[in-house]
Parts: structure tokens; sequence; C-alpha cells
């Protein structure tokens, strides 16, 4: 009986890979734990194990290949004797699409490329600027190895950012490019790391702390909020601290309740923080170099699914987006969504079908949440009467009941509508697939509360 | 108390001797107008001093060259003076006025100063000592053979932040002197009962750290150890620890009743081993000085004193626009 060797998924969010290398040819031997191919995702270079035994009868994919997607078959092994192409013809050939649901049902969920806006208003950049498409993770890079060039007093520094590449590859090349003394592994101590980096910031260092993920950075609050946020003003303007925390912020794929958070709002409430929450890839490097040269303490909050999306970046030597300002990617008269980082992608995607039944919304990312661009909200609900905010994090203290109440208080008499807020739900995050779909906000949601503040 | 005040007739001229029996005069006087400024209502909140500990920094700053950096906890104001901060300005923070160092914003625990290199004045125990590091390793990272003293107490010697920083200090050899300042107790808790292992210093050995127990009511021993420690970090071979055998006078805090230990433990050690009596007897029976020159170093110590109460008394509170500047550096 011949057995199909599917495209494994190795990291929770990987949708593709490369298939790097095979390490067995056809008519070899394996047997399971022998490593059969080195394998690209996302994150690292992966060696892939045989599970079962029998001879590799043929490989469907060739080395080299790119963007082999997760369960897609990529051998076929067979048993002593049997004729490779009659178990081939007899292999089955649908698409392995249910599989890969199971295995990322984030990403599988929300697959399509990144919805492309009809109008992007107010540019951050000139008219006819060439464009080259770029992940957000090779933007993200690009903007540190940009401001590491321009700035010799800025470093990085976090767990698995030298050696190991970065956790999510985002520093990938930054110790080759920089050296050890500049791109620095740190033990698996975020209080006290973080520390550290803030006290290098006083004593006039700019430093970049990732942090592998923002869930970690709970254990070094103290030093980002006590030490970082509020020095400046304790010591009379005297003693600032320029230092970006960044890192992979909100739910990822299947991995639980601790590692799936998003400190949006919690790090919006502090005064001396900066706090920006990019959606695109343009926007995560213009976001990060002002961040880089800001000379307050900045919250940078990335996700991990967004990482691999492709966007287009602005082909500029000195491409920065300032803070406080939103941007508009969508303009419509009937609603305003507001929203920010991937929440962007639920209202992009509410937007566009919603336009299907006539309902034109503008969609709002504010992409600073300290500062925020409140004009642009406020003179969108003014023009559309009725708006939606929509955000990972849970409801309660929410960016969205704090943007409900301000609208509530400045354009009262504008709005023929409560605001809803679309929200995670008030629960911790479960692993069980169909739990966490059921506990991440949709863009069904999203549509629902659309229909409801038009009364449609 | 296991630290043991030096014996030997101290080799040291009367200028130095002098310096340090006129630093440590100052803290103390400072100190005891603090006390008495927060008793009249001029001083609020939380308000800890230093006296009783006067040698411990007099001693650790003898040995410091221009550019040395030093940070430490909410137990502050001696650590200001002895770096050369204006005692008016510290004063005047401490009553919450314009003329204060965080021109009134800060408060006792968050003072700082760039120009004398001090870099608070922090009010979460343990904090300031991954960011002493951070201070190093900055240092080091720009090579510039300077040293930062890192401060802090017994209690915070309990924190877990202290051996992450322990740990990372020791891998990236980082120019910080760890100056723990023992004085028995965090807040109302003996260290008998709060710390497992009692002889502090030791416990950089698990990092590779070097450490060295010195009798901090002795400022002669206490500088002797500043310099080996110095020498150490300024040559580059990493950071050196310092535990520090002092006791405070007053309680925890102003609020502090002191309950905790005895009169006459208190009074004991007033009497046996203050550290500005010893440096005091050491002038004297050295005949360094005379009772009337020190008498002259009294009066001029009070009226530098009393010139800072009346600073922190006539400078205004701070203009009401200041609760909103502050708060971000112009980007």
């Amino acid at each position: 009986m011949a057995t199909e060797i599917l495209m494994p998924a190795l990291s929770p969010t990987m949708e593709e890979g490369t298939l790097a290398r095979w390490l067995v040819k056809e008519g070899d031997t394996v047997s399971s734990g022998d490593i059969m191919a080195e394998i690209e995702t996302d994150k690292a270079t992966m060696e892939f194990e045989a599970v079962d035994e029998g001879i590799v009868g043929k490989l469907l994919v060739a080395e080299g290949t790119e963007g082999v997607a997760v369960n897609a078959p990529i051998a076929i092994l067979v048993e002593e004797g049997e004729d490779v192409e009659a178990a081939l013809s007899a292999a089955p050939a649908e698409a392995p699409a249910p599989a890969a649901a199971a295995a990322a049902p984030v990403a599988a969920a929300s697959a399509p490329a990144a919805p492309i806006p009809s109008a992007v208003l107010e540019p951050d950049y000139p008219e006819g600027t060439a464009m080259k498409q770029q992940t957000v993770r090779e933007a993200l890079r690009d903007a540190m190895a940009e401001e590491m060039t321009r700035d010799e007093s800025v470093y990085l520094m976090g767990e698995e950012v030298a050696e190991y590449q970065g956790a999510y590859k985002v520093s990938q090349g930054l110790l080759d490019q920089f050296g050890a003394k500049r791109v620095i592994d740190t033990p698996i101590t975020e209080h006290g790391f973080t520390g550290i980096a803030v006290g290098s910031a006083f004593g006039g260092l700019r430093p970049i702390v990732e942090f592998m993920t923002f869930n970690f950075a709970m254990q070094a609050i103290d030093h980002i909020i006590n030490s970082a946020a509020k020095t400046l003003y304790m010591s009379g303007g005297q003693m600032g601290c320029p230092i970006v925390f960044r890192g992979s912020n909100g739910a990822a794929a299947r991995v639980g309740a601790q590692h799936s958070q998003d400190y949006a709002a919690w790090y919006a409430q502090i005064p001396g923080l900066k706090v920006v929450q990019p959606y695109c890839a343009s926007d995560a490097k213009g976001l990060l170099k002002s961040a880089i040269r800001d000379p307050n303490p900045v919250i940078f909050l990335e996700n991990e699914i967004l990482y691999g999306r492709s966007f287009e970046v602005p082909d500029l030597e000195d491409y920065t987006v300032p803070f406080g300002k939103a941007r508009i990617w969508r303009e419509g008269s009937d609603v305003t969504i507001v929203s920010f980082g991937i929440g962007m992608q639920y209202a992009l995607e509410a937007a566009e079908k919603l336009a299907e039944d006539g309902i034109e919304a503008e969609v709002i990312d504010l992409r600073s949440l300290r500062p925020l661009d409140y004009d642009t909200l406020l003179a969108s609900v003014m023009k559309t009467n009725r708006c939606v905010t929509v955000e990972e994090g849970w409801p309660v203290a929410s960016i969205g009941n704090h943007l409900s109440a301000y609208l509530m208080e400045n354009a009262f008499d504008y709005l023929d509508a409560p605001v809803i807020n679309c929200t995670g739900k008030d629960v911790p995050m479960p692993y069980a697939a169909n739990l966490e779909k059921l506990a991440l906000v949709t863009t069904d949601e999203v549509i629902a509360a659309v229909k409801q503040v038009t009364y449609r | 108390m296991a630290a043991r005040r030096t014996t030997k007739k101290p080799n040291v001229s009367k200028e130095e001797l002098l310096g340090y029996y006129r630093d440590m005069l100052m803290i103390r006087r400072f100190e005891e107008k603090a006390g008495q400024l927060y008793g009249m209502g001029l001083i609020g909140g939380f308000c800890h001093l230093y006296i009783g500990q006067e040698a411990v920094v007099v001693g650790l700053e003898a040995a410091t060259e221009e550019g040395d950096k030093r940070i430490t906890s909410y137990r502050d104001h001696g650590h200001m003076l002895a770096c050369g901060m204006d005692p008016k300005g510290v004063m005047a923070e401490l009553t919450g006025r314009e003329g204060g160092y965080s021109r009134g914003k800060g408060g006792s625990m968050h003072m700082f100063s760039k120009e004398k290199h001090f870099y608070g004045g922090h009010g979460i125990v343990g904090a300031q000592v991954p960011l002493g590091a951070g201070l190093a390793f900055a240092d080091k990272y720009n090579d510039n053979q300077r040293v930062t003293f890192t401060y802090f107490g017994d209690g915070a010697a309990n924190q877990g932040q202290v051996y992450e920083t322990f740990n990372m200090a020791a891998i990236w050899d980082l120019p910080v002197i760890f100056v723990i300042e023992n004085n028995q107790y965090a807040m109302g808790t003996a260290q008998q009962r709060s710390t497992s292992s009692q002889e502090i210093y030791k416990r950089g050995e698990a990092f590779g750290i070097p450490g060295e127990e010195v009798d901090g009511m002795d400022v002669l021993a206490v500088k002797a150890a500043s310099e080996k420690a110095v020498a150490h970090c300024r040559s580059g071979k990493g950071p050196y620890i310092l535990e520090v055998k002092t006791y405070r006078y007053r309680g925890h805090s102003m609020s502090d009743p002191a309950k905790y230990r005895t009169r006459e433990e208190v009074q004991k050690m007033r009497e046996e081993r203050d550290p500005i009596e010893g440096v005091r007897q050491l002038l004297l029976t050295g005949k360094h000085a005379t009772e009337e020159e020190l008498k002259a170093v009294d009066k001029e110590i009070k009226d530098i004193v009393n010139e800072s109460a009346e600073f922190s008394k006539q400078s205004p509170e701070p203009a009401l626009e200041e609760l909103w500047t502050d708060i971000y550096a112009d980007a």
C-alpha cells in the first residue's frame, strides 16, 4: 500500500513553505525517524523526518520549490515490490484544504492575500513612488537595519535575536551585518534584560528590545511602565528613555491562553509611552523607523500571522510614517469602521462584502494608539454618522470602549446609532480549533454590527 | 554584627579625613532637617532617611572618577549629596517646589542629575539593579572605562531581578559594582527572618562574581573596598559585589515607629559604632584637628543645611502648567 507524504505544518502559522533540500532519493529505503528533507518555514529551516517505513517511490516536488502548500503531497512511499506508477495513479488527487484548516484555523480562514484598498488616501510617500512587494517580516528587518546603519547607538537585544536569526526570523541577517556587539542574545529573563535595556537608554543608547511575544513582556512590565515611561516626568524632563519594545502581540494560532493576548489597550493607557500597532508592511517599516528615532519609549505591537503577509512598500531610501496619523484605507459614506493591527483584516474584508450589498464603509486604520488620531476618526464619523470599532483584544476597557466614549463626548449629535465594539470574546483563549475561532473577532461579526448600526 | 572596626592606625591625611567628616556630617544634618520639615508638614508622602548609613556612600564615592555613574533606591538623599548635588535643589524637591531637581514632580524618591551622573532615586525595590547594570552596559558599549555604582538594600537582595542581573552582568562583563547596603532590616523584617543565607556577598559566587563584606560604619574600610572594586571593574574584569554592613538609626520611613527592634539595639549602635563619631575621634586623637576647628566645620554645615531648608520653603510650588510638561520628549 503506497503512502503519500504530505508537506508538514512546522509552525503554528505556517501556510506554505519551501522544500529546500531532499536528503533521500528515489529508490532509497527509509525507516521511521530518518530525515527525508529540509523544509523552510516562515520561521526557520527544519528537518523533516519519515514517520513510516518504506521505499521512496517518487519525489513529487523538486528541491528548491517555493510556496508548497501545507498538506500538499511531496513524495510517495511504496512497499517492497510495489509498482510506483500504479501507486501514483491510485493516490488521491484532491486538494488538502481541510487538514490545513485544522492545523492553522485562523490563518487558513483568512488565507486570501491582504485586500488591496480601493483608495489609499493621504499616503505617506510622494505620488508616483515606485513600490515593491515585501512581507511585514522583511519590512521590519529592513527598518531595523536601516536605522542601525544610520545611528551607532541603536542596538537590538532579545531572546534568539542573534545566532538563531530571530524566533520569528524578523532579525534575520542582522547579526552578520552588525556583529555581536549590536545584536545581542539574552538569557530568558525578560524582567532583567528589559531593566538593563532601559538603563542603557538612560545611559545614552537607543535599544530595540525584542520580546519573543508580548505575553512574556508581562514579566518586564514594571520596567516598561515604572522605569521607562515615567522617568522623564519624574526627573522634570532631565532624563528621557529612547527605547523600542517590539514583538509579536495577540493571538497566533492554537497556542492557547498564555500565548494569545492583545495588549493594545493595556499599554495605550500609559502616559509616557507611545503605542503603535501596524497592519501592513509599509506602515510596519515606516512606523518602526519612526519608533527607533523617537526620544520616548515606544511599544511596537506586531502580529505573528501578519509577519508572512506581503504588501506594497514604497521603494524609498528613507521612508518613515509619523505617529498619531491614521490611514484611511477605503472611503465610504454609510459607516466608519475603525480598527488597527490584524483587526484591519476583518474590517477590510467586511467592507468589501458590505459593498456588494450596497453599503459603503469608510475604513480607518489607527496605526498608532498613543498618540491617537482623533481628528480623522471624528471627521469620518461626522460624515457617516455611524461607527463600528474592530479589535482582537478583550471587550472590557478596550480601545473600542475608549473610542465610543470619545465619540459620545465629541460627536453625540452626529451619531445616528450607538457605536458598536467588535472585539475578541471575554474569555481566555481556548486551544480547540473550533473554540478558538469562536473566541476571535470575525468578519461576519463586523458585517452584522455594520448592518445593525445602519438599520439594514 | 560580623564586620569589625578597622583597628590599624590609618595612613590617611588630615584633608582626607576632614573631607569625610564634612561629607558625612552634611548628610546627617541634612536628613535631620528633612525629618524636621516632614514633621512640620512641609515634606509629604514617603521620606526615607539615611541617618546612620553615611559612611557607606561617602566611602564609596571616595574612589570614583568623573564620569562614573551611580543609581540607588528610594533612600537616596545621602547619595545625592555625596556625589555633589546641591542641597538646595534636593531639599526643594523634598518640599515639592519649583527649585527642586525634578521641579517638584519627583519627590524624595525620584531625583536625578545628569550633570552629576546620578540616575535616581527609584521607588520599586530592586528595579535599580538591572537599570544600573544597563548604565554599565552603555559604558561598555561606548568603551569609556567608566564604572557604575548600583546601590540596593538587604531587602532588595531577595528580588528575582537582582539574580537575573547578576547573570547578565557576569556573562557580559559589565563594569558595575553592586553595593548591597545591608542595614539589617527590610522595612520591618530582620534579615534573619527574610534571608536564607546571611552572607549576601557570597551570592555572586553562583555567577562567578567576586564579593566581599565591608564594615559600613568605618568610612576608611569602605573607601578601601571601593578602590579595590573600582580597580576590578575598570580593568574590564566585570562586576563586583560589596556587602556593606550598616545600620539605620531611624525607622524605614518617617511613618515607621520601628517596633521590630529595641531602643537599646539602636542606642548601642549609635554609641559604639557611629561612623561620624569614629572619624571625629581619628581627627582628634591624630591631632589633625582641634575641637574648635571641628566646631567651625559643624557650624559651616549647619549654615548650608539651614540655607537649603530656607530655599525649599521660599521656592514656589511648580506652575500649574507643569502638570502637562515632561510627559514626552520632543521627537
